[in-house]
């Protein structure tokens, strides 16, 4: 079985001439299948550079990474679209579009794999949301949920569509306790029973006991 | 309606979403286009009636051919006059079988109130027939008479009830030009954008009425031909008859249409008309582009999540254009109705024929939705600048 994500030998910079600003330096990373591995750093230090890199959201300059089995280097848009819909994002701006209900937001990581069946799509976003603790919020517009509620139905919205891989930034950042220690056991407990895979950056320290593997990052290189 | 909409198109309708989730933004966009659409609509409603008013004079008269001056006569109250001789030279053709001669003129009437109204004095011989429409030949035998007249029950600014009952029996005395004048019956034409009305008269009455004219040369000749003729054929024959550039002799149908063509390409009223539709046009594709790429420049940050999640540039692409003739669509409503109010109210004030056809509500229709989708594609550039990157 092959690890859904192997970074070698990454570089990667900002700007052009003497405006150019190096962020990550030769990372080597080769993260398992249903693992839950956390990036850690300071601020700058490359983290979400590495994470948006990863997650074909940026376009890799040089070096290699290898995700679900493609090279992402120089690979078609086409290409990049396709990986995208295997995998899941959770932002720490939940992101969501204010015009559409929770139900609606999640749905659509349903319906960008196709019409599908609308009843069995009905049935996984209840699921999701029932998941997260909002059964009763599906049909409320974000304006009127909690930062909170709004940062679960985000989280609802990643995994709805049973992705592959899932990279989360800071997602219990607007969570309180209880409610982080949901989100992170949903996780791994995807990772156990269906081998999905979850790349994390946080600082927040009640998630570092629950991960499977810290990456630490320091001045763009991998430091641990 | 969510749920249908969602059904049809395979997926949420966002773009129908995101404009419902902002009314304020809506109405207005929605007040835009709607404004576009009158103005087009209003436009294309006085080129139409410009249109109108030249061909309704043509309709007055039933003739095969008309016979205009060669060079300068493009409508019926242009060009240098003809010498009458002409007349006799066209009823030379075998198979011409009829003809008359028409005079056009223009008289001033003075109203008790100080107002001049003008009028279109159209002469001719009372005893010619089958040049003139079946229902107007039937009133013409009183004209016969010096100074009777039809007079014109649609005339602008005058109230032309009085002479509702005009007949030969009881004729309605006026005066036109310091002349006296009995109307004898009435006729149905209306004003145009050159003048108010018209007044039909016998030679005889037009020549007393503007004493600059005279009866040997008349302003056109009015020809039939024998059943089932070639009138284009018997027209060029005619013309070589009168004599190269003596005369131009035109089937009335192509006369009339010529006549259209000229006032709406090339007399300044019918350019500011076809400029008027342009402004429109554009005021819309503004409007709508402006805001169109609001509502994109608002959801970039929804967008860029969108192209996260691996949504194609087809489906923003939709979205876009969903919103567009969304409020294409949502324009037309209240523009055709605002529009129906102001033909109404124009067509009582200034007596003018406007009128909405079937043909123009489905090309205005049609355009607002093309002006529309060019404001899409135009605002669709502008999701470009979402950019997941930066969501982290």
């Amino acid at each position: 079985m092959i690890d859904p994500i192997v970074v070698t030998g990454l570089d990667h910079a900002f700007g052009a001439g003497e405006a150019r600003k190096q962020v990550l330096f030769g990372i080597d990373l080769t993260v398992a299948r249903g693992s839950l591995t956390v990036l850690m750093g300071p601020s700058g230090s490359g983290k979400t550079t590495l994470i948006s890199l990863m997650g074909c959201l940026r376009a890799v300059q040089a070096g290699s990474v290898r995700l679900l089995g493609t090279e992402l280097k120089g690979a078609p848009h086409g290409t990049l679209e396709a990986l995208r819909r295997r995998v899941g994002f959770i932002f720490q701006a939940h992101n969501l579009h204010d015009s559409l209900t929770a139900r609606e937001n999640v749905l659509m990581a349903l319906q960008v794999h196709g019409r599908g069946d609308p009843d069995r799509h009905q049935i996984a976003v209840e699921h999701a949301l029932s998941l997260v603790g909002l059964a009763d919020r599906v049909d409320y517009l974000p304006a009127r949920l909690s930062g909170g509620q709004k940062q679960r139905v985000a989280v609802a919205r990643a995994l709805v569509a049973n992705p592959e891989i899932v990279f989360a930034d800071e997602p219990t950042a607007a969570l309180d306790k209880a409610s982080s220690h949901t989100v992170v056991q949903l996780l791994r407990a995807l990772g156990q029973a269906r081998g999905t895979t979850t790349v994390m950056v946080t600082h927040d320290p009640r998630i570092l006991d629950l991960a499977d593997r810290v990456v630490a990052l320091q001045d763009g290189a991998l430091v641990a | 309606m969510i749920g249908l909409l969602t059904r049809v198109l395979g997926r949420l309708p966002i773009g129908w979403l995101q404009l419902r989730h902002n009314p304020g933004r809506l109405a207005a966009a929605t007040a835009g286009v709607a404004f576009a659409i009158v103005l087009v609509f209003v436009q294309l409603g006085l080129s139409g009636s410009l249109e109108e008013t030249v061909v309704r004079a043509y309709r007055l008269f039933d003739p095969d051919l008309l016979v205009v001056s060669a060079t300068d006569s493009d409508g019926l109250g242009e060009g240098s006059r003809l010498p009458r001789s002409r007349l006799y030279q066209a009823l030379g053709h075998p198979e011409v079988t009829a003809g008359a001669p028409l005079h056009v003129g223009r008289a001033s009437w003075l109203t008790e109130a100080g107002d001049t109204v003008a009028l279109a004095v159209y002469a001719v011989a009372p005893h010619h027939r089958g040049v003139f429409r079946a229902d107007l030949e039937a009133q013409l035998e009183p004209l016969s008479m010096l100074d009777a007249a039809l007079t014109d029950r649609r005339t602008r600014s005058l109230d032309m009830g009085r002479f509702e009952g005009a007949s030969p029996q009881a004729p309605v005395p006026f005066e036109l030009q310091g002349r006296q004048l009995q109307s004898v019956g009435a006729f149905s034409l209306g004003g145009d954008f050159t003048g108010d009305g018209g007044l039909l008269v016998s030679e005889q009455t037009f020549l007393r009425l503007l004493p600059g004219r005279v009866a040997e040369a008349p302003s056109h000749l009015l020809l039939r031909v024998k059943p089932g003729a070639d009138r284009a054929r018997v027209a060029a024959e005619v013309t070589a008859l009168l004599g190269e550039g003596a005369a131009t002799v035109r089937p009335m149908e192509q006369a009339m249409a010529i006549a259209a063509d000229v006032q709406l390409r090339d007399r300044p009223m019918g350019i500011i008309f076809a400029f008027g539709v342009m402004i429109g046009i554009t005021v819309g594709i503004v409007v709508a582009y402006q805001v169109l790429s609001t509502d994109v420049a608002d959801h970039l940050s929804e967008y860029a999540t969108f192209k996260a999640m691996g949504y194609t540039r087809r489906f923003f692409a939709g979205i876009v254009m969903e919103e567009a003739l969304v409020l294409g669509v949502l324009g037309f409503i209240p523009g055709i109705v605002l529009t129906q109010l102001f033909y109404d109210a124009l067509m009582r004030q200034a007596n003018l024929p406007l009128f909405m056809t079937a043909e123009r509500a489905a090309a205005v229709f049609v355009g607002t939705l093309v002006a529309c989708s060019a404001s899409g594609i135009l605002a669709l550039r502008r999701v470009d600048a979402a950019d997941p990157a930066d969501l982290f």
